[in-house]
Order: C-alpha cells, then sequence, then structure tokens
C-alpha cells in the first residue's frame, strides 16, 4: 500500500482482525444488499444502512448532519475514534460513507482493502449476532459539510459545456452506451439512456483486483491517465446514484492523490432525468476520438 | 464461527453474467449473485444445502434479469 498517495486511510484483513475490538476502533460494514451484515459480519462490527442511516429520507440528499452526529454518536464513535469502513461489493457503499464522512470532517477514516469478499475468501472469523454498542459519552460533533468533494448539477452542466473537466462516467460500458438504463436487474430509474456527452468511460470495478483489493497505483494511474486525467484538469465522477463514483473518487483522491476531484452524486438519475439534458449515446471511443 | 466451502463462480443467466457466491456457516449456506460487471447484488439466499441456495438464488436473478430491456 505504500505507493498510493495516501496508504493511511487503506488496513487490510489482517489489521482488522487484530484491531476490531480495540477501544478506539470502530468498525463498521456497509452494504449495497443490507441483508449481508444479518447474515455474517467481522466480529465486532456494526452496520449502517445506506439506504435509511446515510441519507435523508425525506429529500434526495446526503444524511443531514444532525442525524449524521447522532448516528456516530450512538454508534459509540467519538471524533477521535478509528472508523474503518468495508461492504460488500468491492466496498461501494464503504466509499459512499467515507466520502460522507469525509464530507463532516472525521478525521480519521479507513477502508478495509477486499471488503466483505476478501474477508470471508480468507476464511476469517464471522459473527452472526448483531454488535449493541455503547453510544459514545460525548455526542459526536460534526464540522461544517466540505462541499468542495461533492459536485451539484449546475456545476456539471457548466464544466459539460466548457469541457472544463474530466468527466468519468464509472458505470457499466451498457449503461454508458445506453443500452441499459440501469444495472442488469435493478429496477430503471431514469427517461433517458446514455451518458454526459464528453464523458469518459472507466468502470469502477476496473480499479479493483479479482481478490476485491485495490489495483497498485501505477496501474491505476495507467487506468485513469489513459482517459485524460491528471493534476492539471478537475475531474467530476458520477454513476447512477453516486455510489460507485464515490468508489472511484476515493480511488482517484486517496490512492492516486489526484486534488481536484469531485463526485456527482445526482449522477445519471438526475442528468437521464432532467428535461432538455443533452445526452449522448454509444460506446465508448478513445481519447482523441472525441 | 468460521465460513467454510467458499466458491465463486460465473454463470450466464437471460444473457447476462452472473457471479454467484457461495460459503457455508454452521449449519446454514448463503449464495449471493451480482451481476459482475456493475457489480450490483442481485439477490441473496439462505438455505440447508449448497445446491438448494444456488438454485434459488439463480431462480430470482433469472426473474430480475428477464425484466431488463435492451435498446440497441
Amino acid at each position: 500500500m505504500s505507493n498510493y498517495a495516501h496508504p493511511e486511510v487503506l488496513v487490510d484483513t489482517a489489521w482488522v482482525a487484530s484491531h476490531a475490538k480495540d477501544a478506539n476502533v470502530r468498525v463498521v460494514e456497509v452494504d449495497v444488499d443490507t441483508k449481508a451484515y444479518d447474515e455474517s459480519h467481522v466480529p465486532g462490527a456494526i452496520a449502517w444502512a445506506w439506504n435509511t442511516q446515510l441519507c435523508d429520507t425525506v429529500v434526495r440528499d446526503i444524511v443531514p448532519k444532525a442525524q449524521f452526529e447522532a448516528l456516530l454518536t450512538q454508534s459509540g464513535i467519538g471524533n477521535d475514534t478509528t472508523v474503518v469502513l468495508y461492504g460488500d461489493n468491492n466496498n461501494w457503499f464503504a466509499a459512499w460513507a467515507f466520502w460522507q464522512l469525509k464530507i463532516y470532517g472525521h478525521k480519521d477514516v479507513r477502508i478495509m482493502d477486499g471488503g466483505r469478499k476478501k474477508w470471508l475468501a480468507e476464511i476469517r472469523d464471522l459473527d452472526t449476532a448483531p454488535t449493541d454498542p455503547t453510544p459514545s459519552p460525548t455526542p459526536y460533533k460534526a464540522g461544517e459539510p466540505d462541499l468542495s468533494i461533492r459536485a451539484y448539477l449546475p456545476q456539471v452542466q457548466e464544466a459539460q459545456k466548457a469541457a472544463s473537466a474530466v468527466m468519468i462516467d464509472v458505470r457499466s460500458p451498457q449503461e454508458f452506451s445506453g443500452e441499459i438504463l440501469a444495472p442488469p436487474g435493478l429496477p430503471e430509474t431514469c427517461q433517458r439512456g446514455g451518458h454526459i456527452p464528453g464523458a469518459r468511460s472507466v468502470p469502477w470495478g476496473k480499479a479493483c483486483n479479482d481478490d476485491g483489493t485495490f489495483k497498485s497505483a501505477d496501474e491505476l494511474q495507467k487506468l485513469y491517465g489513459a482517459e485524460g486525467v491528471s493534476q492539471s484538469k478537475p475531474v467530476i465522477a458520477y454513476c447512477r446514484i453516486g455510489e460507485r463514483s464515490s468508489h472511484t473518487w476515493f480511488v482517484l483522491k486517496y490512492l492516486l492523490g489526484v486534488n481536484n476531484v469531485v463526485n456527482y452524486d445526482g449522477s445519471w438519475t438526475e442528468w437521464g432525468n432532467l428535461v432538455g439534458a443533452p445526452v449522448e449515446k454509444g460506446a465508448a471511443k478513445s481519447v482523441g476520438q472525441g | 464461527m468460521k465460513p467454510e466451502h467458499y466458491s465463486e463462480r460465473k454463470v450466464e443467466v437471460d444473457g447476462w453474467e452472473v457471479n454467484l457466491t457461495t460459503y457455508q456457516l454452521g449449519a446454514k449456506w448463503h449464495t449471493k449473485a451480482d451481476n459482475v460487471s456493475p457489480g450490483a447484488a442481485l439477490v441473496r439466499i439462505s438455505a440447508d444445502t449448497r445446491e438448494e441456495a444456488e438454485a434459488l438464488a439463480l431462480a430470482r436473478a433469472t426473474k430480475l434479469l428477464s425484466r431488463t430491456k435492451r435498446r440497441v
């Protein structure tokens, strides 16, 4: 992990096995499928549900500050706690949680490299009974939201018109081309298929090895560099609802050290439903083909 | 408890590639089906045998995947 820009944000499964029950460490499982934790989990881990606890359940938005503070307090997390996130699908929603923890300024957040998949494949201990954390004695105090790591629609529209940012579409090639409107088997949640004009296609999973761990810095540099990612231009990552793109945002910002990268969590369910928004269809072209 | 008999394999369902992950924990077998390239979990099933868990997962995955429309 030493050749990453910020290796301190990753821990391996062995580290978690040794530290999961440390007093200043809280391991949190965040899954795409919120039933996975009930099936089995890392001993000592708690679970957060992305669709009820890590979002505003009325307005489409990230978790509100007061709700975030209550969640962390109830989870036994203080401002100085080391939070280790992991989950299924190579840490999709663990990255989503990481992004929100950074928005609210939590200092020490890490991701377990390889996530749930690697833990299982290594035949490590599992619990089935839920962990009941003792709430933190001191209420958690979140910082003011750091929205410099989040893109809103007007910013994306402006960047698209001016071609002032590298737009990375991290969905599957079929979603990018417009062949399908959502990942196979999931409900269609947009009116139009395709991608934001000018976007480059780099499916999120290309950043991972078969065992779920992140690829090396050199491999990641080659992958994203070939699509125009560099320090010289802002980068906007998007997907369908913002969770796969938070994974890519994490890779670019913390593993490659790209300074100006944002997650557009409105993503395709916003852009692809917008009246009058320009849409491009068709398979990805190589850089230089437009 | 430790998981046993962990396995992963890819199968094609209704023209889509599906990843089946199965393991045993205690008396139960757990299978997850996901749609590989996007990576989203389609179904998670627990049953008394590997065969039952994988058959149920595949049946449910087939039902879900058959609803996906291709627009060429």
